[in-house]
């Protein structure tokens, strides 16, 4: 425990400035993991452990489209879409068939696409690490804000997820298509009954959420080294988000992943040994006060 | 009256299958010694971001092992491998060698596994007596410590007491020349970690009194994300950092220090920096990193280095890693000790392997040696120099001295109570 480091921490504008913009860079890219996690339960009522392939899939289709275009946009872009095309196949061909099975066995379903996904990756771009590496339009000096280093990149990757967590949650909130995802996650026999293709809505949410994945994938890449099963670890961290967000809400899974991101920041400072420690720590004492995550709401 | 068969399998014949069986089971050398190859085992990491180092390991033996066998084999027996992936968990490593042994009948162990699954491993060679050879671990207790002593398990993997007196040495004459005073560590929170970056600020402090660590960090292993230990690095303001960080660790922490300009605000010693996997990967590789050598065909400077580097390229179309030296020598040593031993006997090729030189290719003075009294590799090259982004990626490899490595080893040995 290094007390003194973290109140020097917290006196000093430059550390500050520093230590924030690093809990909000690690925050916001686990947000866009988590939220889509968050978004597939919430409408679906599925655990959809199979989320870190998308964003594994998402840095890998980034780091391909770069190598071929040479174009960062178009690379994000493609992370995002190929994931969103990718996450509407799954949800047609197989999630769709265990909607009304068991858990377990839908878990199982999750799991062996897991494994397979995995083995899809290695046999395509291969067993070893890759590096996509920085665009030559963000190899530049770091911005220093009231003396703390903040990299260029890092704005936008924030920027980004920002905007998206804007568009969704407006989007849900404001518009009909919102209203309808809402009412097929509430009752969706009453849905159906209405005329609305209940399927059609489902697979689009599950494109949203696996392209959310993938586009934190895509902006991850140039900065994470890229191999099968990635997506694990990020897996682990979204699902302690949206458990201390609370399962299906979206500002939950905001909030759960910026406190994420600032526990790592900071606790790497004051707590080096404990740093992971604390998050499920932190996560413990949510659950205890409040079972159903700061966010989320009582099933009845 | 006639009796008729009842279909299935008859008493009679379940009872002489199970006596088979038992005699089988219990006396597997009975089985094995007819058979006409030898099978050598070898768990290692083919999957996940060590993958590719595993893959390298199963490449260097593969190519020592065709040799051997063209060569007639050990002791007129054909090797045949049989590799598996432990994925890199521990637990996994020691299931898998303990059916490499006992299901599969294999009769000598390579051991390719990372630290955290050689210790796992070293206790099966322990449990079973079979012979064992760890290539990768780097750990210095492996074989340092008596209590890890065991007659039947070698090692030549590099060792990181080793790499932290060389680099110390290396390391304090920078600090001395530059006035490098405030260091920072950042290590992967494991043994391998832990003890390389002990021993090489031991080193560092030894030959340069003044210089003070003012900052550490401890990683998980295979973190994701680094940018919480950058920032801290950086708000420490230290003059140099050393890290132990490795492979696909090494290079995201590379992308990600890089965003924060970090090269160019501390002097950074990497040790795990020239090894091909990460100098080829790294797109964007910040000049006038330190390193330890790993393997890099141009060090040792000699033709029959360049021609191995060679040869493995042309076979499997990459350049060999750290550990492909590593594994190469592990079936090198086997070959000339069944050789002297004229004998595939587990027993019989540790008995003549123990202070066995032999040529390397990777030897600082063209030989390697397997020291008798704790089993361990020495006399690989060894030496440490600055990076450039392009081939010969360290153009310059400072050796270290061997005499001075053995003194300070000796040394180190009695201050933990090794000796």
């Amino acid at each position: 425990m290094d007390l003194d480091a973290l109140t020097g921490c917290l006196a000093s504008p430059a550390c500050l400035v520093t230590q924030t913009t690093s809990g909000f860079i690690i925050g916001m890219l686990l947000f866009l993991v988590a939220v889509g996690l968050t978004l597939i339960f919430g409408v679906l009522k599925v655990v959809n452990f199979s989320h870190g392939a998308f964003y594994m899939f998402g840095a890998y289709f980034a780091m391909t489209a770069y190598q071929l275009s040479g174009s960062f946009a178009l690379a994000v872009f493609c992370g995002a879409a190929g994931t969103a095309l990718l996450g509407l196949i799954f949800e047609r061909v197989f999630m769709s068939r265990v909607y009304g099975a068991d858990v377990l066995m839908q878990l199982l379903v999750c799991y062996a696409f897991v494994l397979i996904f995995d083995d899809v990756v290695r046999m395509v771009w291969g067993p070893e690490f890759r590096s996509m590496g920085m665009p030559a339009a963000f190899q530049v000096a770091p911005l220093f804000i009231a003396g703390g280093v903040v990299p260029p990149y890092y704005l936008l990757l924030i920027g980004v997820a920002l905007v998206a967590a804007v568009i969704l949650g407006l989007g849900l909130a404001r518009t009909r298509l919102g209203k309808v995802i809402r009412a097929a996650a509430h009752n969706p026999g009453m849905v159906s009954a209405l005329g609305i293709n209940t399927g059609l809505i489902y697979g689009g949410v599950f494109a949203l959420g696996g392209m959310l994945a993938g586009l934190g994938g895509a902006l991850a890449a140039p900065v994470r080294s890229l191999t099968p099963g990635m997506g694990f670890s990020v897996l682990i961290e979204s699902f302690i988000v949206t458990v201390i967000g609370g399962m299906g809400s979206i500002l939950g899974a905001l909030i759960g992943a910026l406190l994420i991101g600032m526990i790592r920041s900071f606790g790497s400072l004051g707590f080096p040994l404990f740093t992971e420690g604390l998050m499920y720590l932190f996560m413990v004492i949510v659950l205890v006060i409040r079972p159903t995550g700061l966010f989320g709401k009582e099933v009845v | 009256m006639q009796r008729t068969r009842k279909p299935g399998i008859s008493r009679r014949a379940t009872l002489a299958l199970m006596g088979t069986g038992a005699v089988t089971f219990a006396t597997p050398w009975v089985a094995r010694a007819q058979a006409k190859t030898i099978k050598v085992g070898m768990p290692t990491i083919l999957s996940g971001r060590v993958a590719q180092l595993g893959t390298s390991s199963r490449n260097a033996v593969m190519l020592e092992v065709e040799k051997v066998n063209a060569a007639g084999g050990l002791a007129g027996r054909q090797i045949e491998m049989v590799i598996r992936d432990s994925k890199g968990a521990p637990q996994e490593a020691a299931r898998v060698a303990r059916e490499l042994v006992n299901t599969d009948g294999c009769e000598l162990l390579i051991d390719a596994e990372a630290s955290s699954g050689a210790f796992a491993v070293h206790e099966v060679a322990r449990d079973l007596g079979v012979f064992c050879i760890h290539t990768n671990s780097e750990t210095s207790a492996l074989t340092a410590d008596p209590k890890q002593h065991i007659p039947n398990a070698f090692r030549t993997a590099r060792q990181g007491v080793h790499d932290s007196i060389v680099g110390g040495s290396y390391a304090a004459a920078i600090a001395k020349t530059k006035g490098l005073k405030k260091w920072a560590t950042c290590a992967p929170d494991y043994a391998y970690g832990r003890d390389t970056t002990g021993e090489f600020t031991l080193y560092l402090k030894r030959f340069a009194p003044d210089v003070e660590i003012i900052s550490e960090s401890w990683p998980k292993l295979f973190q994701p994300d680094y940018t919480e230990v950058v920032t801290k690095i950086l708000q420490a303001k230290p003059q140099a950092l050393y890290t132990c960080l490795w492979g696909g660790d090494l290079t995201s922490y590379i992308d990600q220090a890089n965003i924060y300009a970090m090269f160019s605000q501390m002097e950074v010693f990497a040790v795990n920096m020239a090894d091909y996997t990460a100098l080829t990967v790294v797109k964007n590789l910040p000049k006038g990193i330190h390193s330890g050598n790993r393997y890099i065909k141009t060090y040792p400077a000699t033709a029959e280095n360049a021609a191995w580097g060679d040869a493995y390229k042309a076979k499997y179309n990459e350049y060999p890693t750290n550990w492909s030296w590593e594994n190469a020598t592990a079936v090198m040593l086997i070959a000339e000790a069944s050789k002297k031993a004229n004998s595939a006997d587990g027993k019989k090729i540790a008995e003549a392997m123990r202070g066995l030189t032999i040529k390397s290719p990777f030897g600082a003075d063209g030989t390697v040696t397997m020291r008798a009294e704790d089993q361990t590799l020495i006399g690989y090259a060894i030496g440490w120099g600055t990076t450039i982004p392009q081939e010969p990626y360290v153009p310059d490899v400072k050796p270290g001295d061997w005499k001075t490595i053995l003194e300070l080893e000796a040394e180190w040995k009695k201050s933990k109570g090794y000796a």
